[in-house]
């Protein structure tokens, strides 16, 4: 294949010399693609014709290909775009706290979302966005900025004069913090998974170390890779990045097959909305994710493991990196492993503003440098996953239970919890909550109990409903909170724990509002490969737009629109070739079920 | 690949629709309701191109699995207990083709789809509204027609979006890779790397990409000009079949004539040699030589 680039477009020597570097002294293979796109993207502030030329020449992609993979990500710009780019998070956590009133504010001041700002010289523009994973902080907003040393930075919570001034100027103001509740004093003990958080520093090995890292790595490398499985298997640790598949199972799958090599994929792409919990364990303890890895590796015979984070974790990125450094430089990461001949390295690839890459095979594509579109299963990953082989993919939070697992044996591990669900679930609780957060809980409380946790409804107003498992999960009502959060209990009463959001909206939301920005989340979302999924969610959204405009003025005909609505909740569920159009009418369809939003009165305003 | 011996090609045996049906291991379901009499929509799929199973307008329920599977692509398995005209499949195929038939303009779509859409009952005007601007507007892929070229055009408001052009510039035939689908969601479309015209693309004019597309998105120029023209009149073509004069190769390339022009030139999917793929001095060369 001859490659036929771009006539007369040359990239800077700036961008240039971005490319070169991701790229590096590595054979320049397509799976570099997306870190070339992102160096291109932070050295000008958008793909410039030049620099996708540059990038597939170097990697051998041709340009139409190329271009198709760049304009499948929020994150890149394909047309010129100002170097500073505030992405504004309107998403459902973020509308509790006033996110919509202030994106019109930013509207009235600047102009639209997407065009140049008015009044900063072509320097800025915001945009809105997803849930950025910072819902216990809302509202929450990402400064992205090119040519500058600064990098990108998580705002949260930020006020509308915070938002000016990083439109403006680009300082973020209001840093992103994390928020464990469980963590202030009185600490709670009984912490597992977050046993560290606050205690320990995020940024040192030895640290780590004298806080118990690396007992497990040594302890599987003494045990060997068959008895490591053996004890995953029989802690009966499911999944926690949504499905709830038995982790020994895949594992024993991967470390059986005959075809070699074998990868490790850890997901941390975390974008369901209201979901936060990979982000802290990121941030405030990498070296377990690490470890974490290190030992599912030694499991299932991986010499090679990527990290997927989502692109817009700036925090997280960079403990990590450090850490892997760290990790490295020790010899605890790469070719002979504490000495014990053991080899594994982790390549940190971020992803770059698509939700659906989270989807598994949707997140191969994405490394191998395609297109983030999911692939038809069968085959599943455990045969024929990233790069075509045998692959290991599992969740942040899933990792994270390995450490234990190794250091107190899978059967003790299996004892506690429930008997369908062994451990202890992190929960991400948002919205109107007293005290919102991440919250480790061992598996069998109820959601009243972990409501009770983060210290209930906030400012003593009455609950309307909980959403549970993300916007891919279903609204409970008040008359539903004794059900059990594990994956048993839930699926008994057709809810989800999904990725273990807790999302509460009392008697002031407007409840339609909500729906209506989650159909948009998946209209945006969408890959747009199968018709089910890219018609259906933008048809979905239009009707609920329709729905809920007559009930707000009182008209009758909603009948019409709650037909389409669950005609096409039935075809997407049915007929989606992934996940996310498969439940892209799950939480619409439970609220449309359960809350009579037809004749339902508007919401009480705000006193 | 090496010739498989009869002898050991192994069989499986599948009920689809109360029928017993054995078929060759390998077989997808497609295949195995076509031997069995049983006759399935398709969009996406073609024999000569490989499955993307985007559409999901074939897709049937097979027992105990949670969500429709597409025929195309799913190989038959033993014991599978099939169902191709339950509630649940036409359901999904009467709203894949109403969700087309709402967002896509199929006036010049080949007429098997039409045919499909009335089997399955599809009204896509259910989700017409009166009011064209609001936020409850349906929104459609209409946009202007790309001319750029004297050979072909690319009309994207017919697009469904099936990949078969895509599939046919990359590795099924051309290896070209003049376009490729980009953006995401309900606004992802075939483009070339930043919408360049055609000419400065990589594009070849081999034109097998009009020749896989099912809804005349991607048209011969010479017939998009004679429907815009309203002279365009299939009643009054005739088609000869020949044997390509440009190369050795031997190209079987069908020539469509109405009033003494050649208006269009395929070749038959089930050619041996071509694959219904050719190449520019084939696709427009007659066109070429006798209209200018
Ligand atoms: C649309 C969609 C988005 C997903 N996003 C994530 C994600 O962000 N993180 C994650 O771990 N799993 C996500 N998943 C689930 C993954 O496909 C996969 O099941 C999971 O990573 C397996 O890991 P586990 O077994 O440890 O849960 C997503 C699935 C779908 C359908
Ligand atoms: S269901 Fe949606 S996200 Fe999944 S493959 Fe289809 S279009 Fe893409
Ligand atoms: S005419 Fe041939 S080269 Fe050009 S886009 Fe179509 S298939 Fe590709
Ligand atoms: S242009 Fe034609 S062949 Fe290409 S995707 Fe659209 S409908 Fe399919
Ligand atoms: S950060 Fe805004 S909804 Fe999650
Ligand atoms: S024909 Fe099978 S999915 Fe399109």
């Amino acid at each position: 294949m001859d490659l036929h680039l771009i006539p007369g477009a040359v990239a800077s020597d700036e961008e240039r010399e971005a490319i070169d570097a991701a790229i590096g002294a590595a054979a320049p293979e397509r799976h570099l693609l997306l870190p070339a796109l992102h160096a291109a993207q932070a050295q000008a502030g958008w793909i410039s014709p030049g620099a996708l030329n540059h990038i597939c020449a170097r990697l051998s992609v041709p340009p139409a290909e190329g271009f198709g993979v760049a304009s499948f990500y929020a994150m890149f710009a394909t047309k010129r775009r100002a170097p500073r780019t505030v992405h504004v998070c309107d998403d459902i956590a973020c509308r509790t706290k006033g996110a919509e009133a202030v994106c019109r504010s930013l509207e009235a001041r600047f102009g639209p979302a997407g065009q140049d700002a008015s009044g900063v010289n072509g320097a800025a523009t915001w945009v809105r966005s997803p849930c950025l994973g910072l819902c216990e902080q809302a509202p929450a907003a990402l400064v992205q900025r090119a040519g500058d040393a600064r990098g990108d930075e998580a705002m949260a919570a930020a006020t509308l004069e915070d938002l000016v001034l990083a439109v403006e100027s680009g300082d973020a103001r209001a840093a992103q913090r994390t928020v464990v509740p469980q963590t202030d004093a009185p600490r709670d003990p009984a912490l597992r998974l977050l046993r560290r958080v606050g205690l320990v520093d995020p940024e040192s090995l030895d640290a780590y170390r004298a806080h118990g890292g690396y007992a497990a790595l040594r302890k599987a490398l003494s045990m060997g890779p068959e008895r490591t499985l053996r004890e995953v298997t029989e802690s009966k640790l499911l999944g926690r990045g949504g499905a709830a598949f038995p982790t020994g199972r895949k594992w024993e799958a991967v470390a059986r097959n005959p075809v070699r090599p074998h990868f490790l994929v850890c997901n941390a792409d975390e974008s369901e909305p209201g979901t936060f919990k990979d982000r802290v364990i990121m941030e405030e303890d990498p070296f377990a994710l690490i470890e974490a890895m290190t030992i599912g590796a030694f499991a299932t015979g991986c010499e090679r493991g990527f990290l997927y984070i989502r692109g817009e974790y700036p925090t997280a990125t960079r403990r990590l990196e450090r850490a892997i450094a760290q990790a490295r430089a020790r010899g605890w990461l790469g070719d002979n492993i504490m000495g014990e001949g053991v080899t594994f390295d982790i390549e940190l690839r971020r992803g770059a503003g698509a939700y659906i890459c989270g989807e598994e095979t949707s997140l191969f594509n994405s490394l191998e440098g395609l297109r983030g579109e999911p692939r038809n299963k069968p085959p599943f990953p455990v045969n024929v996953g990233l790069f075509g082989k045998p692959t290991v993919v599992n969740n942040v939070e899933t990792f994270a239970n390995l450490l234990d697992i190794l250091s107190s044996g899978g059967p003790t591990f299996a004892s506690t919890g429930t008997a369908g669900s062994a451990g202890t679930k992190l929960f991400c609780v948002s919205g109107c909550v007293t005290r919102p957060g991440l919250y480790e809980t061992p598996f069998g409380s109820t959601l009243r109990a972990v409501i009770a946790l983060a210290g209930g409804v906030a400012d003593g107003r009455a609950l309307q409903a909980v959403l549970l498992g993300g916007a891919a999960g279903v609204f409970v009502t008040p008359d539903e909170l004794d059900m059990p959060l594990t994956f048993e209990g839930t699926r008994a009463v057709s809810a989800t724990l999904g990725s273990g959001v807790i999302m509460l909206f009392d008697d002031r939301v407007d409840l339609g509002d909500i729906l209506i920005r989650i159909a948009s989340f998946f209209r945006d979302e969408s890959c747009g490969q199968c018709v089910p999924c890219r018609i259906g969610t933008i048809r979905q959204e239009e009707a609920l737009h329709r729905l809920v405009d007559a009930r707000q003025q009182g008209e009758g005909g909603t009948a019409r629109e709650v037909t389409l609505i669950n005609d096409l909740a039935m075809v997407m569920r049915d007929a989606s070739i992934c996940g996310l159009g498969q439940t892209a009418a799950s939480a619409v369809q439970s609220a449309l079920q359960k809350f009579p939003l037809d004749t339902f009165e508007a919401p009480q305003e705000a006193q | 690949m090496d010739a498989v011996p009869m002898s050991f090609v192994r069989y499986v045996d599948l009920t689809i629709d109360g029928k017993s049906v054995r078929v060759p291991e390998g077989t997808t379901l497609l295949q195995a309701c076509q031997s069995a009499g049983i006759e399935t929509p398709t969009l996406c799929y073609a024999e000569n191109l490989t499955p993307v199973n985007v559409c999901r307008v074939c897709v049937v329920e097979v027992e105990g699995a949670r969500t429709l599977v597409p025929s195309c692509s799913r190989p038959a398995e033993p014991g599978m207990v099939v169902h191709t005209d339950s509630e649940r499949v036409r359901h999904s195929r009467r709203l894949v083709f109403e969700l087309l038939g709402s967002s896509v303009d199929l006036s010049t779509a080949d007429p098997k789809y039409l045919a499909d859409m009335a089997r399955y009952e599809a009204v896509p005007e259910r989700f017409d509204t009166g009011d064209a601007t609001g936020h409850g507007a349906k929104a459609t892929v209409q946009q202007p027609v790309k001319i750029d070229n004297e050979l072909y055009v690319r009309d994207y408001s017919k697009c469904v979006l099936c990949y078969k052009c895509v599939e046919a510039c990359g590795t099924d035939a051309q290896n070209t890779f003049a376009i490729a689908v980009a953006g995401r969601g309900f606004h992802a479309t075939i483009a070339t790397e930043f919408e360049t015209p055609l000419p400065d693309s990589a594009c070849v004019y081999c034109g097998n990409c009009i020749g896989v597309c099912p809804t005349g998105a991607l048209m011969f120029k010479s017939e998009h000009d004679m429907r815009e023209a309203g002279t365009w009149d299939e009643s009054k073509q005739a088609v000869t079949d020949t044997i390509c004069p440009y190369c050795g190769v031997g190209c079987t390339v069908q020539l469509h004539v109405q009033d003494n022009s050649i208006v269009r030139v395929t070749s038959p999917h089930d050619h041996d040699v071509t694959e219904g793929h050719l190449c520019i001095k084939g696709r427009f060369g007659f066109q070429f030589v006798q209209n200018r």
